[in-house]
């Protein structure tokens, strides 16, 4: 990557779901070392945007470009772009029965390992520790690791297994899709903590979100509001107060104005 | 044979892995087709008493005469007459892989088998086409009077103990294919595990069909004394010929008072291979009898592993799995019989199809009259993988007492878009995501087998998922 190439890069994005427009020219850039955090009403297109940046085959672009470190990444499998460094913590994350979390997590690391130039799968005791550390990080008990993905997980659980995995992984851009929804307020610090400790110069963070809430626990260096398919306004963290205060209303009577 | 497709063909893998031949000339051929003739020939050869000759003889009447079943799969195809019933590859039976020719003994190598043997089995027999060509079993249980022996050297070696109970679970007129394996029957595995022998590591036998047009009618026949336990697992390939080769196999079980018997099979035959199989188990008091059979591969199969609970206590477990991809039918299940009171059965079926394959769950519950405080669960999951495949459940109960619990569980999904995304945005392409979710489908299964096994298991079922995506 040429320096000066940014790391997520979205073009006049417009992405379509069955037929009906739900993104209509979305421009955005994240730079690894940024948390954005996208605020937005309910069916302004916050999770069409998460699964279209990660392509989801239902998600279709109609118009407009994603690029990652570069390279155009429209017309990637979601498995290329997950190996290449992107991450999405699922809104809904799916139960897999049968499949436990760390022999998931593993074939994954080695996909994720390979695409990075390192052949050989971790040693299986280093991915223990690994995987040991990291669940301690999310005050998650060791015996996780041997439970179905997501499989009778409570809420808080699955939204904790999704940084766990974003953690064991470590992506360059991690988008997380309405992460604090359905957390009480201990899970949602457990939750919070876990991101911050991940966050740094080698992560970019695309924060999606309904409410002001989590960014009380995780600060962002940008907000942007989306309302029906594109960003009408951006600010730094205080907007998100503002629109804590003044609801969504206000951002559409301030476009309309 | 890698070609530079995108796509493979359908078990791509199975061809290179399972699906040679080898091109060896054997000891002994008999003409295609069958007859008296050949019935004679083939008990001859084996050097067997009068009553043996009898039975078959008695047996081929009996075949020649039953209709071919019209429920399950196309059996209709099948051309009797073009198939050699019997091949001997060799003059004799190894007692160490070293005597064994080498072009046979590469193929098992290259299926692993001495390397197993070594590693985690207490004992190995190896058949090839019609003959055994290797059988051994660890010194220390044959002190115990373990027996473990290709069938045909029981009869010679133990004639009273085969007699008394040979055919006695299934008699040559139970049906059609089980008459036919009566009549040209050869090797399989006979064991005896005396009272309270506990054989701690599996007995295998591996089951090669080599030459085209083959038949293959091995005859199993185990015997558990009381107290005692074993674990037998057979595994089975062939290669990939253009006409159809036949298996038939007959497996009778008598597990006697308190002892208990696991019986596990990894079909994994070419799609050119009919697979019409005969199993049945009887348990007496307290016994526990286990079918663990798993069904890869095969043009057509066609087996219900059963349990006859003959006395109080005697319980049955059905673990079946059906994987049909294109051009397979899968007509697998189990039946569980409760011919006495205080027996329990629990039956656990999982089928999945994909690319146009049948695969589906055939079973029977049947609690006989005066049979009371008999329980029993059936729980049949059938995953289709795509919009072509198909899935048949067909549960069939008799039940002529009232005090008897007896449950069924039937549920049908298709593999989910959601399911495949989720373990896609973690960076695993599509055909090993789909391999995931289907050995997560089965893992309530794969976790009740030997490491081993299991681990062969889910390379198996990814091999199958080859080339079904993209």
């Amino acid at each position: 990557m040429e320096s000066g190439t940014p790391t997520l890069q979205i073009e006049n994005l417009h992405v379509a779901v069955e037929g009906k427009a739900i993104l209509k020219g979305l421009n955005l850039t994240v730079e690894k070392g940024q948390i954005h955090a996208i605020m937005g009403p309910n069916g302004s297109g916050k999770s069409t945007l998460a699964n279209a940046l990660l392509g989801h085959p239902k998600y279709e672009v109609t118009q407009g470009t994603i690029r990652f470190k570069g390279d155009d990444i429209g017309e990637w499998s979601a498995d290329e772009r997950a190996r290449r460094g992107l991450f999405l913590a699922f809104q809904y994350p799916t139960a897999i029965p049968g499949v436990s979390v760390a022999n998931f997590l593993r074939m994954a690391l080695q996909a994720r390992r390979k695409e990075l130039g390192l052949e050989k799968p971790l040693p299986p005791k280093e991915f223990r520790a690994l995987m040991k550390e990291k669940m301690a990080l999310l005050q998650m008990d060791d015996s996780f690791a041997g439970r179905y993905i997501n499989d009778g997980f409570s809420g808080g659980e699955k939204k904790r297994a999704e940084i766990l995995q974003m953690a064991v992984l470590k992506p360059e851009i991690a988008v997380l899709d309405e992460t604090d929804s359905g957390l009480d307020i201990d899970a949602l610090r457990i939750v919070a903590e876990g991101v911050n400790a991940l966050s740094g110069p080698e992560l970019g963070v695309l924060l999606i979100t309904h409410y002001q809430r989590i960014l009380n626990y995780i600060k962002p260096d940008f907000v942007h509001v989306l309302v029906d398919g594109r960003i009408v306004k951006s600010g730094g963290a205080e907007l998100a107060h503002e629109l804590e205060a003044q609801g969504y209303d206000w951002v559409r009577d301030t476009q309309a104005a | 044979m890698k070609e530079n497709t995108d796509t493979l063909d359908i078990r791509e893998g199975y061809r290179e892995k399972f699906g040679f031949h080898d091109d060896i000339a054997p000891v002994f051929k008999s003409r295609r087709g069958l007859d008296q003739d050949v019935v004679r020939e083939i008990s001859a050869m084996k050097k067997e008493p009068e009553w043996m000759l009898a039975f078959r003889l008695k047996a081929l009447e009996h075949f020649e005469r039953k209709p071919l079943p019209t429920w399950g799969g196309n059996v209709a195809e099948i051309d009797f007459q073009n198939i050699f019933y019997y091949l001997k590859p060799t003059d004799e039976q190894g007692k160490s892989w070293d005597d064994v020719p080498a072009d046979i003994k590469r193929t098992f190598d290259k299926l692993g088998i001495p390397e197993a043997e070594q590693k985690f089995l207490s004992g190995v027999g190896a058949q090839y086409d019609s003959e055994t060509v290797y059988h051994k079993i660890k010194e220390d249980l044959a002190n115990k009077g373990v027996i473990f022996l290709d069938t045909g050297s029981a009869l010679e070696q133990h004639p009273e103990l085969f007699r008394q109970y040979f055919g006695t679970i299934i008699p040559p007129s139970d049906n059609k294919f089980a008459a036919l394996n009566s009549a040209v029957w050869s090797g399989g595995s006979f064991i005896y595990v005396p009272k309270g022998v506990k054989v701690d590591l599996p007995l295998q036998a591996y089951f090669r069909i080599n030459a085209q047009n083959m038949g293959q009618f091995e005859r199993t026949l185990i015997i558990v004394d009381e107290g005692a336990y074993v674990h037998y697992v057979e595994g089975c390939t062939a290669p990939i010929y253009a006409s159809d080769s036949l298996h038939s196999a007959v497996v009778e079980i008598i597990v006697k008072k308190g002892a208990r018997c696991r019986y596990t099979t990894i079909q994994n035959w070419s799609n050119n291979v009919y697979n019409l199989v005969t199993k049945r188990a009887a348990a007496y008091q307290d016994a526990t009898m286990e079918w663990v059979d798993a069904n890869l591969g095969s043009k057509l199969t066609m087996k219900y592993p059963s349990v006859y609970m003959m006395e109080p206590g005697a319980h049955a477990e059905i673990l079946s799995i059906a994987f049909a991809g294109k051009g397979q039918h899968q007509d697998a299940g189990g039946k569980v019989v409760h011919v006495a009171s205080n027996t329990t059965s629990n039956v656990v079926s999982k089928s999945i199809s994909k690319d146009g394959g049948r695969a589906g769950y055939r079973g029977l519950v049947k609690v006989a009259k005066g049979a009371v405080d008999c329980k029993s669960t059936v729980r049949c999951d059938a995953l289709l993988l795509d919009e072509d495949s198909r899935s048949d459940t067909y549960p069939y109960m008799e039940i002529e007492e009232d005090r008897v619990s007896v449950g069924h569980e039937a549920t049908v999904s298709k593999i989910g878009d959601e399911q495949l995304f989720y373990l896609m945005s973690r960076g695993i392409p599509e055909a090993e995501a789909a391999g995931m979710i289907v050995s997560g489908f089965i893992e309530p299964i794969t976790k009740e087998l030997p490491m081993e096994y299991a681990v062969e298991m889910n390379r198996l079922i990814q091999l199958q998922m080859e080339g079904s995506v993209g």
